[in-house]
């Protein structure tokens, strides 16, 4: 049981498990801080951004000015973004048997693995996270498309310069491993290679292992795992949680008895409650729109959004905010809100009643119903014609590195009525924004994490006590900001195994059995004896066969009856074929008893001596010597054959066999 | 020997009132809860009191599991649940869950209202039988209790339709409920795996029939209504609320679309239009096309069909409408058909089987006067055509969906006895597997013959698997080991550990014999010519010459002295322990053969 961690990022995982000759990915989590290193790509020309200053070494050479610029005393690369992707040299990927996905976040990096690495298994995901992931990834794919980049800077990862570099670029890690964006081809491509599943569904692989997702409360679709063989249970956790948002709740119960249990995805944000800052964007949003500002909120096309817009459906009329518009701004705004209302069965118990009735699962079917909600796939076309303000815009990227938002940003940012709300706390927002300093607009940092917290987890840890916990090792220390919070880290005992980027672990966990079947023609030949109260013993010999890692015993096969007319046999003829296997032997002999035994069966001159251990039988004319002892007999005889098989015979009426 | 037993209370040759008991280890389980369309008294609910005469229901049952939504699937449900009195679980799809109350209200509410039966169940019982369900994912695996799991499958058929199955350890039943094995306009085809059931439980509705293609029917069916139309008549097609309504309503929405056709189309209001909505919500159960292409054009928002209301009845023109019940048996496609039925330019389509009794029936059958309430004699003259668009298997279907489950035994319920027949033949020629069709409370016992699963122990497997590293077929390795049976558990393990874990001790038994050599040659030369025979003789065995003397073969020792008395004699000690009773036997005997008269 192994563990091979090709992921840094502890809410972005891709690690892979060996577990009984099987290879199994688990998540395919796609690191895109890395895109905070790059100048946002504007998708109108942007005299700002062209006009920034490239930058200049301490020494005055300038051969990186065409690479890097400079902005508010940080260095950006002017190149098309870049993402950070997982490991790809720790094992041959090729021969990973399956990939699972838990959500559609941790699902980013999959067309680098399934196209680029010989892959040729099978990718295991429910249909939320399938449908939902392809239009996370259309959306990379379009918002960096559609702003064609001429030059690729690569100068500056040369590690020789890389030094000299100011920090952050210094620091980066891994720069030779970042890459361009995936194509759609790619992303059709690899998303073809997906089986969907459903909650609790049994998935067998090649016989020797199952896999199970479970409800993980986090997002539409989001499962934990399960993966098992009759002996061993791992968990793979990974972005639960336990806030009943819009998602089926989580469940629990199925994590119990595991012997690992893999944790994985939890809350960035541990010290913002989600509520609270959901309270606090709506108070900052209703407050920045009555002054004749706008609002804009860099976020995801799924997931939070879908609570926000319910929270502002129930807000917007008691804050006098009903002839405000919002605006949803991306290529795939139109399917995923579509996309939200089809999937009932995915959606917590109250949504679920409302499709009862028949009603849409969410109210954002009513406010584009009532025009307070509109969603375009971009600024351009209709847009720009029903464009009002003050206004609310939902658009991404949450990185500000691409996508509408950037537009608005250069739009909205010399002006101080207005505010950008930071929701998706996957990105720092301090980074997200220096590009596009010095920075007039008011900035809000309402993260909103559902993910679970410490606390949670030590309750959740108590309550499944898995045998051992792996976890990042992020998670195994307070937050290098806040080191005095011993709180916020993961407490249980054992002490968690740690793994950090590039590390295998061997996981502890000992085997003692395995399944195997005993047809049915076998199991009636057995002939089980009651050796103590309630236990019985059967002695087994039996055939063997595996196949496809499953294991049969059945009854031997009956020797061939020797043809009728013996022809003359060579000696060799008659060894015996295979070993046979006589039983094991325990008890003793009552000396007594034996003796008699051996009388009634005709033996007249028996003579008994004691030794030192037990005694000696003699039987004078056979010239035979039976030693009998506690816990060994020992027949000594001349070459007679029917004697030794009788003596033999008599002694193992007195002995059970195993 | 383990066998599992099914009794159907209803659909046993015959269609409606499906209820299916299958026992099986020692669970038993309810399959649908139907009512009968052709029966107004007792016997359009499944006889209860079959599964016990005396004790709760909730005691006898461990589950009910109801496949779809159709009321001779689970129109008795609230009865049984809330009047005869079922506390246990029962499970359906979501979208059976969703549609199914509102069906059963509608019939209630015929039953009750409308022909003013009384001791029915009421709202509040569908309310309260409802609480009971379970919802179901595809797929999901449902651990009813510890020992029993079921599984749907996707069977087409209508909205939500699902196949179970049924499994206790080893053995399971496949339940099929009613299925299509073609997907149509708005749903998919029927798919299972090869679980390999001990039994499956198939309906047999179209058990002789091959059907045309699809497209044929469909092309027909456009082409009457189209013809009619053109003439200026109205067409009228009675459907049940959910299901065909929707297809047919595709059909029509884009032949009306591309045909640029400017008719009017109705559906009658109500159920229909909230059927949409089903349709719309639960659009992950339509068919791959209509998913793919949801957030484009959503196929459940028609474009050229509206609301009816009963004014629109008397409009002059041509119109087409779909109204409920599909039967004409009530409500509004009766009164619809009443205004029309005079006129020999309109037409009436019929897209669906009806129950005798009902007018659609009687037309069907080509009666031309009815007689209505209050002895008003009705004639017809508007033209009835009838047009199978049932999703059920055809016997294509069925065949094929036994092929994919590879089934160990067949059970056909939800047809008719001769047609059954013909079908049984068919698979027990074709598949060559033993295929029932019980009536009605008979009882069908089937004997499965699981094998038993066990633990063995790492240890014993491992050995035996390294031993047989290279699998040999004509000589197939013996395994020994030795099972503990404690409790419920089993366990086998290797004779030592078995043994050990029981506090024994190993008893051993040692045979040492002696044999007799005439050879004069010194006592080493003696033991040499012996190794180089048992050498040559046991090439598979390992034979040892030892330091000391000695000889070994494989575990068993030999040892040469000479005999007290005489020199020319040596005395061959052979010792061996019980375990290698047959190699030692075998070589004592060699031994005594004597030594071949070598040169050497």
């Amino acid at each position: 049981l192994k563990l091979y961690c090709l992921s840094g990022h502890p809410t972005l995982p891709c690690n892979v498990l060996k577990f009984k000759s099987t290879t199994i990915m688990l998540d395919c989590g796609l690191d895109m801080t890395s895109t905070l290193n790059f100048l946002p790509l504007p998708l109108v020309q942007s005299p700002r951004l062209s006009k920034l200053p490239g930058w200049v070494l301490k020494d005055g050479s300038t051969f990186l000015d065409k690479e890097l610029k400079e902005c508010s005393g940080h260095v950006f690369v002017d190149s098309v973004p870049e993402f950070c992707l997982p490991e790809t040299e720790l094992l041959d990927l090729s021969t990973v048997d399956v990939i699972l996905i838990s959500n559609y976040h941790c699902m980013m990096a999959l067309p680098y693995i399934t196209e680029y690495t010989g892959f040729t298994g099978t990718v295991y995901a429910t249909e939320p996270t399938v449908q939902i992931g392809r239009l996370l990834m259309e959306e990379l794919v379009n918002s960096i498309e559609r702003v064609p980049k001429a030059q690729s800077a690569s100068m500056w990862k040369n590690k020789e310069v890389q030094r000299l570099l100011p920090t952050p670029l210094k620091d980066a890690v891994e720069v030779s491993m970042w890459r361009k964006c995936y194509t759609m081809p790619e992303v059709n491509a690899a998303l073809s290679k997906i089986q969907l599943v459903g909650y609790s569904q049994k998935i067998e692989l090649f016989g020797a292992v199952q896999v199970t997702p479970l409800s993980s409360g986090y997002a539409l679709g989001s499962s934990n795992w399960i993966i098992q063989s009759h002996y061993e249970k791992v968990s793979y956790v990974s972005g639960s949680s336990l806030l009943t948002t819009h998602p089926q709740p989580m469940d629990q119960a199925s994590l119990k008895n595991s012997d690992v249990l893999i944790l994985t995805g939890l809350t960035q944000i541990p010290t913002a409650n989600p509520d609270g800052m959901v309270g606090e964007f709506c108070s900052n949003l209703a407050m920045t729109v009555r002054n004749g500002g706008n609002v804009l909120v860099p976020c995801y096309p799924s997931g939070v959004i879908y609570d926000l817009l319910e929270c502002l459906y129930q807000y917007i009329d008691s804050a006098g905010l009903s002839n405000v518009p919002f605006y949803f701004i991306s290529p795939v705004a139109n399917s995923s809100l579509e996309f939200s209302q089809i999937f009932a069965e995915w959606l917590c118990h109250n949504k679920q009643t409302k499709v009862y009735l028949p009603e849409p699962p969410f109210p954002h079917a009513e406010l584009i119903q009532t025009n307070k909600l509109k969603h375009y796939p971009s600024i351009h076309g209709d847009f720009s014609n029903d464009f009002k303000q003050p206004c609310v815009v939902f658009t991404g990227h949450p990185s500000l590195r691409f996508g509408d938002v950037v537009h608005f940003m250069e739009l909205w940012g010399k002006s101080s009525l207005n505010t950008v709300i930071f929701t998706e706390p996957d990105f720092s927002y301090l980074d997200a924004l220096a590009p596009y300093q010095p920075l007039a607009m008011k900035c809000v940092y309402c993260p909103i994490d559902t993910r679970l917290n410490f606390i949670q987890v030590s309750k959740l840890l108590k309550e499944v006590q898995p045998l051992h916990v792996v976890c990042p090792e992020q998670y195994t220390q307070p937050p290098p900001t806040q080191s005095h919070r011993t709180d916020l880290m993961v407490d249980c005992q054992p002490p968690p195994m740690s793994y950090r980027r590039a590390e295998v672990l061997t996981l502890p966990y000992k085997r003692r059995y395995e399944k195997i079947e005993i047809m049915p023609d076998l199991a009636d030949s057995l002939v089980p004896l009651e050796i103590k109260p309630g236990i019985s013993l059967a002695t087994v010999s039996a055939v063997l066969h595996t196949k496809d890692n499953k294991h049969v015993l059945q009854l031997p096969p009956k020797p061939p009856q020797p043809p009728a007319s013996k022809k003359r046999k060579r000696v060799s003829d008659d060894v015996p074929e295979c070993k046979p296997l006589k039983p094991l032997l325990s008890g003793s002999i009552p000396v007594d008893q034996f003796v008699q035994t051996l009388e009634k069966h005709g033996f007249s001159d028996v003579k008994v001596e004691d030794t030192a251990k037990g005694h000696i039988v003699l039987l004078q004319e056979a010239e035979t010597l039976i030693q009998i002892e506690e816990d060994s007999t020992h027949i000594i005889c001349d070459n007679d054959e029917p004697l030794r098989v009788k003596l033999r015979d008599l002694v193992l009426k007195f002995l059970q066999k195993f | 020997m383990p066998e599992i037993k099914v009794t159907p209370l209803g659909a046993g040759q015959d269609v409606g009132r499906s209820c299916i008991l299958v026992s099986i280890a020692g669970k038993n389980v309810m399959l649908d809860c139907g009512m009968h369309m052709g029966y107004n008294d007792d016997r359009r609910f499944p006889d209860f009191s079959y599964i016990t005469q005396n004790g709760r229901l909730t005691d006898f049952l461990d589950c009910v599991i109801i496949s779809h939504f159709h009321l001779d699937h689970c129109g008795a449900l609230p009865y049984f649940s809330e009047m005869v009195g079922y506390d246990g679980p029962i499970y359906m799809t979501h979208p059976t869950k969703a549609i199914c109350p509102i069906l059963l209200e509608d019939y209630r509410k015929i039953t009750v209202d409308k022909k003013g039966e009384t001791n029915f169940f009421t709202s509040q019982m569908i309310k309260d039988c409802m609480k009971k369900v379970v919802a179901v994912h595809l797929h999901q695996t449902v651990q009813v209790d510890e020992e029993l799991e079921i599984k749907a499958y996707y069977a087409g058929h209508v909205l939500g339709a699902a196949m179970f199955q049924i499994k206790v350890g080893c053995e399971s039943v496949v339940y099929t409920g009613d299925y299509n094995m073609t997907p149509d306009r708005h749903l998919g085809a029927a798919w299972i795996d090869k679980c390999r059931p001990d039994l499956l439980i198939s309906e047999s509705t179209y058990a002789t029939t091959i059907r045309d293609s699809k497209r044929c029917r469909e092309r027909d069916f456009l082409k009457k209504v189209h013809e009619t139309v053109e003439r200026g008549g109205k067409v009228l097609i009675p459907v049940f609320a959910l299901g065909r309504a929707q297809e047919l309503c595709i059909l029509l929405e884009t032949f009306w679309e591309r045909m640029n056709l400017k008719a009017p189309i109705y559906f009658s209001t109500g159920l229909t239009e909230k059927a949409n909505h089903y349709y719309k919500l639960f659009i992950t159960w339509t068919n791959q096309k209509i998913r793919k292409t949801f957030v484009q054009r959503n196929m459940f928002e028609f474009k050229h069909i509206k609301a009816f209301d009963r004014a629109f009845a008397d409009n002059p023109g041509p119109m087409v409408v779909f109204a409920t019940p599909g039967m004409l048996h009530a409500g509004q496609s009766l009164q619809i058909f009443r205004k029309w039925a005079g006129n020999e330019k309109n037409m009436v389509i019929m897209p669906g089987y009806c129950v005798q009794g009902t007018v659609g029936h009687k037309i069907l059958s080509g009666q031309r006067k009815l007689e209505m309430e209050g002895r008003q004699i009705l004639e017809v003259k508007m033209q009835v055509e009838y047009m199978s668009f049932s999703a059920h298997a055809d016997a294509k279907g069925i065949m094929q969906l036994i092929r994919q489950a590879e089934p160990r035994n067949v059970l056909l319920v939800h047809g008719e006895a001769k047609k059954m027949e013909f079908l049984k033949q068919k698979i027990e020629q074709e598949f060559h597997v033993s295929c029932y069709m019980p009536a009605n409370g008979e009882t069908t016992t089937i004997f499965t013959n699981p094998s038993i699963p066990v633990d063995i122990s790492l240890g014993l497997l491992k050995r035996e698997t390294t031993i047989g590293l290279v699998p040999d077929v004509k000589k197939p390795k013996l395994m020994h080991g030795t099972l503990i049976m404690k409790d419920n558990s089993f366990r086998l393990v290797s004779p030592e550990q078995a043994l050990k874990e029981l506090g024994l001790a190993e008893h051993q038994l040692r045979f040492t014999c002696r044999v007799h050599i005439q050879d004069p040659r010194k006592e080493h030369e003696t033991v040499l010519r012996v190794y180089n025979h048992l050498k040559g003789v046991l090439k598979d065995y390992s034979v040892q010459h030892l330091p000391d003397g000695s000889i070994t073969v494989e575990s068993i020792l030999i040892q040469a002295t000479a005999h007290s008395e005489d020199q020319g004699t040596k005395v061959l000690l052979v010792s061996w322990t019980y375990q290698d009773e047959e190699l030692g036997s075998y070589l004592t005997s060699l031994l005594k053969k004597g030594l071949p008269q070598s040169t050497a």
